[in-house]
């Protein structure tokens, strides 16, 4: 009995020594050279391509520095910055003046790039462009307008045949600037949506399905016939789903494409906030492509690491300068220059 | 030792420190607290889990006190929370679950505690535990990409063509919905009803068994009018286990319920389970409010599985009692 | 024989063949989750997902080398946690506690078994993250700890309570004292079943994924020490699986198979070492 007690307690040790040598067994790899340091970031799934593409590149440039961001959705973003839970945070819609008190050490907003938010849709048998009207797309996620082939639909896609299926809206189930984006043009542009609904990262939506983060919004809609959505113009391209034009304020049809972004964008440059909270969409111009916006990084002035405070702006700096072209391979619109140099400026209010 | 001999002198109404002397010196007294320190944190770890959930949710509580529980509209961009929607799917959902499941648990755990050959029926039984112990996310991963395509294409058409002239078989088919949440659930607590329903069923004392096949009854009489009834409070405890087991189940349903917080009659809309929500939306309630609400709600399915697993224990002790005084 | 005791043949006959369709259906279920997992899971086990990192988003490649140690640090964290409140607890339930607070705190236990992991994912992320104002492999590992605190509790005061009564009557009877007693005689008689114990708490665990995703979080890189946020591997198929990318999903397939592999390695390890030298005590 003894012998098999012995036994037990010996395989029970060496499970437990084996799970903490496996615990260690990495460490020995990466602590080779200069301390790392690792930045928790943490929010916009709207950015997360390009977030993801600049932590690793950055990573490549300077190895001891691990920038861990997590697409977690825009609300996610600024709750944990504000629960100190990470070093910086990232969303598509700027913090509110109340999240702003909240914080306990100032946050300044820093816009990384430009980027569409675009309706996409999956109908069966159509591989065509769809057009849509401000109107139509209201009423769509009002689900005032069920079926593809609604009149106010059908009228400005004139020439395609769609199908009497009812539509299947698909919404963000978390807090999301890419929901902000959405919910603030659609309050521009419609009355009914701004009094019944409203704008912000989560909203209580008249009708749809939920998905979570940008990335289950687009896993939905792939997996939904007769569905419709929204998603940063990135998750449409690399995933090659359909994404329809639509009517700006001077009544022209535009698709979602760097040059319609980036000529919403210079509406917005000459009167850019000395904070950086700017809304463009439903911006004027007849090239500007409606829902259309800046997406930021919030990051507090005041980091204790010293470490962690150096990297940051090294980063921050990067990019600003290098780290832009990686952003039209990715389908973002670059930051104009203008806007570059002011946030360059307040990069040294961080301390 | 002296102080041994002092404490022997002393007055007899201190007799009972001698004795605490003694045992502690032969360290039984040590070990009693030892373990009692650790069976203490347990108790200590759960009060302060309840004591969280309860201060947490205090904003929610006294702002929308029960109304709570009665309005259906969950709006962060208004402040405006209500846990009706959520209680409703995770109801709908749970129901589900256990229509289909305590049928199919019942009738696997009589096949395996009624089957001769007791080496085949341990080994199934091996497999059941398996089942359980299969991880949500899996279930989930299956329910994305096998359960609700296919619910989507062969099931909802069928059943609303067929049955459409019901509510609940109504509407669109997405796939994901109540209807994929509540088969999934089932899946996964059908190992639970069993593995609790066949020891029962086992616990069941022989002589009862016996008697019913001396007066000429069959296998399948014996079973229902004899063994059934005589577990019926440990089948029904290991049901109530299941059902607490399904309302807080979060993962699976999280990724095949739809999300979206409605109260629908139909099986095929999209809703919301608690559990989803909070693992949704925890991460980023911005807003004191906002984040004692999801809170109210953790503790609402920490209430009611409390509740349930409480029932649960009741009933199958009782059941297993009465087998060992009558077996 | 009569037409009723024929038609009684017949009921008994077709309700025993239905049960045993409800259990081979209950099986089979087991069979097609794993059949399934290994089909799509099976062709993208390489060398490279248990070696490489995440690649970035959108890219295809990379593995999920740090969550299959984040996992493994994770159930280290919990079995430290858990192992010894759940035995000791055990111990105290079965040898030393009176009526009244054995009852009590079997009672608190079933409750804090009983609770969702989700909740339990709320607890963590208000006394640990909230109060370290960080994500960490020790919050999630706290956690999964808690869990498995009940389950080792119950199964060690079961398996001490089996322990024999002439067992613990001859040590005694020598003079032993009541602790040495548990520990030389009791204790390492049941150890079979209170390993079998840890080693299904441990199990039941490794794919929990509700109470991480608000306590340890995700990490694309190594998490070193204990104090970072870690990637497990039920995150990260949950995930992938609800992401865009085919890439993602056929990782999540992968990650999925290796997961359920090693739940079940866990599950039929334990059985084949534990659970027979158990039934060799009895």
């Amino acid at each position: 009995m003894k012998k098999i007690a012995g036994q037990n307690w010996a395989i029970l040790a060496v499970l437990v020594a084996g799970l903490f040598l496996v615990s260690c067994s990495h460490n020995a790899g990466t602590t080779t050279g200069s301390q790392t340091v690792l930045i928790n970031g943490a929010g916009s799934t709207f950015g997360y391509p390009i977030y993801s593409r600049w932590a690793d590149d950055f990573h490549k440039l300077h190895p001891n520095v691990e920038i861990n961001y997590q697409s977690v959705g825009s609300g996610a973003g600024i709750r944990q910055l504000l629960a100190g839970t990470v070093d910086f945070g990232a969303s598509d819609a700027p913090m509110t003046d109340a999240q702003l008190a909240q914080s306990k050490s100032p946050v300044l907003h820093f816009p990384t790039v430009l980027g569409a938010v675009v309706p996409t849709y999956n109908i069966p048998g159509i591989s065509a462009e769809l057009k849509f009207t401000s109107q139509a797309l209201a009423g769509v996620f009002l689900g005032k307008i069920t079926k593809w082939n609604d009149p106010a639909i059908a009228r400005a896609n004139s020439g395609l045949k769609l199908p009497s299926a009812t539509i299947v809206v698909i919404h963000r189930s978390d807090g999301s600037g890419t929901s902000f984006i959405w919910t603030d043009y659609l309050s521009k542009v419609s009355v009914d949506w701004k009094n019944t609904v409203g704008s912000g990262t989560s909203v209580n939506w008249p009708v749809g399905l939920g998905g979570k983060g940008s990335e289950g919004v687009t896993g939905l809609i792939q997996q939904t016939p007769n569905s419709i959505g929204y998603v940063e113009l990135t998750y449409a391209i690399q995933n090659h789903i359909l994404f329809g034009a639509l009517q700006n304020s001077s009544g022209e049809f535009v698709k979602a494409s760097l040059e319609s972004v980036t000529a919403a964008a210079a509406s917005a440059a000459d009167s850019m906030p000395k904070d950086f909270r700017v809304s463009i969409t439903n911006a004027p111009g007849k090239d500007a492509y409606p829902i259309a916006s800046f997406t930021w990084l919030l990051v507090p002035t005041t980091i204790p690491d010293v470490a962690k405070r150096d990297d940051i702006k090294k980063f921050l700096h990067w990019m600003l300068a290098e780290g832009q072209n990686d952003a039209e391979p990715l389908a973002y619109a670059k930051l104009p220059t203008d806007v570059t140099a002011k946030e360059d400026a307040s990069i040294s209010e961080i301390h | 030792m002296p102080a041994r001999a002092h404490v022997a002198e002393l007055a007899p109404s201190l007799r009972p420190l001698r004795i605490l002397w003694d045992r502690l010196r032969r360290g039984d007294e040590i070990a009693h607290v030892v373990t009692l320190i650790f069976a203490s944190t347990v108790v200590g770890i759960t009060a302060l889990l309840v004591y969280q959930l309860w201060i947490q949710s205090a904003l929610s509580r006294q702002k929308f006190g029960w109304a709570f529980f009665a309005t259906r509209v969950w709006d962060p961009v208004a402040g405006q929370f209500g846990a009706l929607p959520f209680l409703y799917g995770t109801l709908l959902t749970s129901a589900i679950a256990l229509l289909l499941a305590v049928p199919l648990g019942l009738g696997t755990a009589i096949f395996l505690s009624e089957f001769p050959l007791a080496r085949f029926s341990d080994a199934f039984a091996f497999l059941v535990d398996l089942l359980a112990a299969v991880p949500s996310v899996i279930y989930g991963l299956l329910g994305i990409f096998v359960l609700a395509p296919w619910l989507r294409v062969s099931v909802e058409p069928v059943l609303s063509s067929r049955l459409g002239f019901l509510p609940l078989f109504r509407g669109p088919a997405f796939g994901v919905g109540f209807l994929a949440a509540g088969l999934i659930l089932a899946v996964m607590v059908v190992p639970f009803i069993v593995s609790v329903s066949r020891e029962v069923l086992i616990s069941v004392p022989r002589e009862q068994r016996e008697a019913a096949l001396a007066v000429g009854a069959t296998r399948w009489e014996m079973i229902s009018r004899v063994v059934v009834p005589f577990a019926k409070t440990g089948i029904i405890g290991s049901v109530f286990l299941a059902l607490a087991r399904a309302l807080g189940e979060t993962m699976a349903v999280t990724m095949v319920i739809g999300n979206d917080p409605k109260i629908s009659a139909s099986l095929f809309a999209p809703g919301y389970s608690i559990a989803a929500v909070i693992a949704n939306e925890f991460t980023e309630a911005t807003g004191n409010l906002y984040l004692s609400a999801l809170i109210e709600l953790g503790l609402v399915l920490f209430l009611v599985t409390f509740v349930l697993n409480g029932l649960a224990r009741l009933l199958v002790l009782a059941t297993a009692q009465r087998g060992s005084i009558q077996g | 024989m009569s037409l009723r005791g024929r038609w009684r043949k017949f009921v008994n006959a077709a309700m025993l063949g239905i049960t045993a369709l409800f259990a081979i259906t209950t099986v089979s279920v087991l069979f097609f989750i794993l059949g399934y997992l290994a089909y799509h899971g099976g062709k993208n086990v390489t060398w490279n997902f248990f070696t490489r990192l995440p690649a970035p988003v959108g890219e295809p490649g990379g593995g999920m080398a740090n969550a299959i140690i984040g996992t493994a640090k994770l159930l280290f964290v919990a079995l430290v946690i858990g192992a010894p409140v759940g035995i000791f607890s055990g111990v105290y339930l079965s040898e030393f506690g009176g009526k009244g607070p054995s009852f009590f705190v079997r009672y608190t236990a079933d409750l804090l078994n009983g609770v969702p992991s989700i909740v339990i994912g709320i607890f963590a992320y208000a006394v640990i993250v909230m109060r370290a104002q960080h994500f960490s492999t020790l919050a999630g590992g706290f956690a999964l700890g808690v869990m498995m605190i009940p389950i080792i509790l119950r199964s060690t005061e079961q398996f001490l309570k089996a322990v024999p009564r002439p067992l613990r009557e001859g040590a005694m009877a020598l003079g032993s004292s009541k602790w040495r007693t548990v520990l030389t005689v009791v204790v390492p008689a049941a150890s079979s079943g209170i390993i079998t114990g840890v080693m299904l708490a441990l199990a039941r665990i490794a794919g929990e994924t509700a109470p991480l995703l608000f306590t340890a979080f995700s990490d694309r890189y190594w998490s070193s020490g204990f104090n970072q946020p870690i990637a497990s591997l039920p995150v990260m198929i949950y995930t992938y699986a609800i992401g865009p990318y085919k890439d993602w999903h056929e990782q999540a397939w992968t990650a999925g198979l290796v997961l359920l592999g090693l739940v079940f390695v866990l599950n039929v390890a334990t059985r084949l070492v534990f659970v027979r030298k158990i039934a060799a005590f009895s």
